[in-house]
């Protein structure tokens, strides 16, 4: 009935559209809509956090000579769905003196955050749930409302770890969005847009990586190590600090509240690595050479679904790279870091994309 | 302008101190068929060899005719630390002779108090006791470690003297 | 101006309250059973206050009711990660008491097992550094190469962790024929393995920020605290016993002693680091030179200590562990005090972490190296 073609996932979208709207009155119809965006939404942040989370612990079993999960499963591979089953039957726990709400809405808005965020990425050519002007600039906008989450968690568990935890990521969260939104700003005075799907088009015949030439590697550095501090992952999980806060703000909290921390950490995770990769690597777009017809006519069979994960991928596991190689950095360098480095060479780097623009130095 | 050069030349030193760092984790995960060291252990239990020398657990050797070389002089008992070894033994007379000797009735090892310090087994004059590889000993209630390590009618060889 | 002037009347006005905090005893970073309460101004230590006593089992009670065979065993327990060299401690006093001639071979083995010990400790640290610092890969690289030490260990004396391999008058068995095959094959490991380490840590510029100048323990306090230990010489006290005291085999070995100046959380990491290229060099020349002979001096069965008091001190590998033996003339001392290097270490923390942030605690404790049980007793 609706025929689902892997390259443009436009038809199949409008297919899906018209047959509702030919059955129900107008209403109904965008309900049903987005009835049918939320169930698809939540299962797929479902499904790729139990992935990501299964390929997390094996990354890390392999970096650290280990095997990772193997008993649940062939390879282990029912490992995170057993493990979330069991953070689901567990017993909730809320200590006595916690401020019981807030303690109860802070996951919430975690989850609510990184959903929020997931509206504008686009997967695939048509495959996108909104495509608003100021894409990008929504993203980071949606995405950074998260940490109200941990700063009310860390507060209303009524736990001095957890509040030295939510201070600490507060800090960190509000010093590092500058850097992710100015090294996104240079990409943008290259592109010319902050609408994604346009972002995308202008890397028709190049990812700007390549366009870009250095500064667009240096503002992909200052994106990968903001993007990092910004999902609160290691070297910058100073929030959570297993070895100096046990576990930071989210100490307190236990079975499926804890889960959704957890998924939380992991769709902005995707989050990040998607908007790297729809800025720096052009989204869905297949790697092109000039003149190479036919090597580019092999690069299209691909279909761009597959590209646009297998970008997000690689973004993804340069990020856990990091986490699993280096240390934590201590709250007061974590600052230094961004205010004496990230920032001026951020705003250098703008300058120079301006010039660089202005003066049509790119490909 | 100094100050400059030190900046750039500090954020480059940086970078390349931590990119040294990602190509040693880098290698290890690129290769790690090869370089995983995890035993799998229930797995590995047909071919985990134990080193001979390990010490898992006091045991006494029976041959064929249950007998022992244990002739309960209670040296072991008193070199253990922890009182570990409890002889209980008995006076039985001689079926030949006629004359009472003493032999032990039970040779009690609380495997739960013991830290496997070997000591018992330097102590022994008899070689009696030796400690064996196995070591799997979970159980669910500490009074199943309670070993008595001479067989039901064992006795002692003939050709162990005092 | 006025402006300012009036916001930083407000900023006056606002009270902030010191709290407290109890670090441990089920903290991930205070490596076993410590308790630490920390009075804290936002993240800044105002106060530390270590509370000892969680594990501890009364082990030099235990010895007076214990004979000096039996003594041995229990000093595994320390400070586990030396094990070797406690036992050590405890069997050179017995030996100097009665006078008894430990054979070369006996004294050649007892070095070169305290050393690998030593290293299989400080690789132990090493890893846990790391860790505590946030890199959890390096723990278990830390782990993987302690592993070759504690095979060598098990294959010779039967276990990995509680050695007891010492007994008064020399070693308790000869070495396994497969131990120069094995020595061997860890020290060709390890040598290619150790740059790795500086690649990882050492070098690295967050590790290096995480430490320099965190932490400094002067000259002065070190030696007022009574710091002994690669932590003491990390800020140029020397104190190394093999060096100055030197007792089984370590007057014919060739090692230098590591000293420093800085005193901070990096010269103390380094001094280890440093150590353990030294350790392997100690290993290295006593290798090939095992003495043929007799690997433990004959003792009566009964060792009675004659009436009197005697006093040893070893290196471990956290510092000068003593052990000091009041006798009666009977089989048992009459009262034996350990003199643990953790201890003493220990209490230098409030000097070092008031003043610094919570994650610089977590490295200042990493690198002064305590094992709690060693604390304790």
């Amino acid at each position: 009935m609706f025929a689902i073609n892997l390259y443009d996932f436009s038809g199949t979208v409008n297919s899906i559209h018209q047959w509702l709207n030919a059955r129900l009155t107008p209403g109904w119809a965008t309900a049903a809509e987005w009835a049918i965006i939320g169930i698809s939404l939540i299962l797929f942040v479902a499904i790729s956090v139990i992935i990501l989370v299964y390929v997390e612990r094996k990354v890390a079993a392999f970096f650290q000579l280990r095997i990772g999960p193997n008993r649940v499963g062939k390879w282990g591979l029912l490992q995170t769905i057993a493990d979330f089953l069991k953070l689901l039957m567990k017993e909730h726990i809320t200590s006595k003196n916690a401020d019981k709400f807030l303690f109860n809405l802070a996951p919430f808005i975690m989850v609510t955050a990184v959903f929020l965020g997931l509206g504008a990425i686009p997967f695939a050519k048509g495959l996108q749930i909104f495509d608003i002007n100021i894409g990008l600039f929504y993203i980071a906008a949606a995405s950074s409302v998260g940490v109200f989450g941990i700063l009310l968690g860390g507060w209303a568990g009524n736990n001095k770890y957890s509040l030295i935890g939510a201070l600490r990521s507060g800090a960190q969260v509000v010093s590092y969005e500058l850097s992710i939104m100015l090294s996104l700003l240079t990409m943008v005075v290259f592109t010319g847009s902050l609408q994604l799907s346009q972002i995308i088009a202008s890397q028709q015949d190049g990812w700007w990586i390549f366009k870009g030439h250095l500064p667009a590697w240096i503002a992909f550095i200052i994106f990968m190590i903001a993007g990092t501090a910004e999902t609160n992952r290691g070297p910058f999980d100073l929030a959570e600090a297993e070895s100096e806060l046990t576990a930071g703000f989210h100490t307190e909290y236990s079975g499926i509240k804890f889960a959704m921390f957890f998924l939380a950490e992991y769709v902005s995770l995707f989050i990040i690595a998607a908007v790297g990769a729809t800025v720096f690597f052009g989204g869905w777009m297949p790697f092109h050479i000039d003149d190479w017809a036919a090597f580019n006519r092999i690069m299209d069979y691909i279909p761009p679904i597959v590209w646009f994960f297998g970008k997000v991928a690689m973004l993804i596991g340069i990020i856990m790279w990091f986490k699993w190689t280096f240390p934590r950095l201590r709250i007061d360098q974590l600052l230094v870091l961004e205010w004496k480095y990230l920032l001026p060479l951020n705003l250098m780097n703008l300058i120079l994309v301006s010039f660089i623009v202005l003066m049509g130095w790119y490909f | 302008m100094n100050a400059i050069v030190r900046y750039f030349a500090g954020i480059f030193k940086g970078l390349k101190t931590l990119a040294t760092g990602m190509k040693v984790t880098g290698y290890y995960f690129s290769h790690a068929r090869k370089e995983i060291i995890t035993q799998q252990y229930p797995e590995n239990r047909d071919t985990l060899q134990m080193f001979e020398r390990f010490r898992g657990i006091v045991t006494m050797p029976h041959d064929e005719n249950n007998e022992h070389r244990c002739t309960g002089c209670s040296a072991c008992e008193v070199a253990c630390p922890n009182g570990s070894i409890e002889i209980l033994w008995q006076r039985l007379e001689d079926p030949e002779t006629g004359k009472k000797k003493k032999t032990i009735d039970k040779f009690v090892y609380h495997y739960s108090m013991c830290t496997l310090c070997n000591l018992c087994i330097l102590a022994c004059p008899t070689d009696a006791i030796k400690m064996d590889q196995t070591f799997e000993y979970a159980v669910y209630d500490r009074k199943e470690l309670t070993f008595i390590l001479n067989k039901p009618g064992s006795k002692v060889r003939a050709d162990v003297k005092e | 101006m006025e402006l300012v002037k009036q916001q930083r009347d407000t900023a006056s006005d606002l009270k902030t309250q010191e709290y407290f905090v109890n670090m441990g005893p089920q903290h991930p970073s205070t490596h076993g059973v410590l308790r630490l309460v920390l009075g804290l101004d936002g993240e800044i230590i105002t106060k530390v206050e270590p509370h000892i006593g969680y594990i501890h089992r009364s082990i030099e009670k235990m010895c007076e009711h214990d004979n000096y065979r039996q003594i041995v065993h229990l000093t595994d327990r320390m400070d586990y990660l030396s094990a070797h060299i406690n036992n050590e401690a405890v069997c050179l006093a017995v030996e100097n008491a009665l006078e008894i001639e430990v054979p070369e071979r006996a004294r050649v083995i007892r070095t070169i097992f305290a050393e690998l010990t030593r290293l299989a400790s400080h690789q132990l640290w090493w890893g846990v550094m790391g860790m505590d610092l946030g890199a959890l890969t390096a723990f278990l690289y830390g782990f993987r190469d302690r592993e070759m030490i504690n095979d060598i260990f098990e294959e010779t004396c039967g276990a990995r962790l509680t050695m007891n391999y010492n007994v008064p008058g020399g070693v308790m068995f000869d070495l396994h024929p497969n131990f120069h095959k094995r020595v061997k094959e860890f020290i060709a490991h390890f040598k290619t393995k150790l740059p790795e380490y500086d690649d990882l840590l050492s070098n690295n510029v967050i590790f290096r920020q995480r430490t320099e100048g965190v932490g400094i323990l002067s000259k002065e306090d070190a030696i007022s605290y009574g710091v002994t230990g690669p932590t003491a010489r990390a800020s140029g006290v020397s104190c190394d016993v093999r060096k100055l005291h030197p007792y089984s085999a370590y007057d014919r070995v060739d090692f230098k002693e590591i000293l420093m100046e800085e005193g901070d959380s990096f010269a103390r990491y380094k001094a280890r680091v440093l150590e353990m290229w030294e350790s392997l060099s100690i290993v290295e020349q006593l290798i090939d030179n095992i003495p043929e002979g007799d690997f433990q001096a004959p003792t009566k069965a009964v060792i009675k200590l004659p009436k009197g008091e005697y006093y040893q001190r070893v290196e471990t590998a956290r510092g000068e562990l003593g052990v000091y033996i009041v006798s009666d003339g009977g089989k048992s001392p009459y009262r034996l005090k350990f003199r643990s290097p953790g201890f003493s270490n220990l209490f230098v923390l409030e000097k070092l972490a008031v003043g610094s942030k919570i994650a610089d605690l977590v490295a200042i404790m990493s690198t002064i190296d305590i094992v709690v049980p060693d604390i304790d007793r």
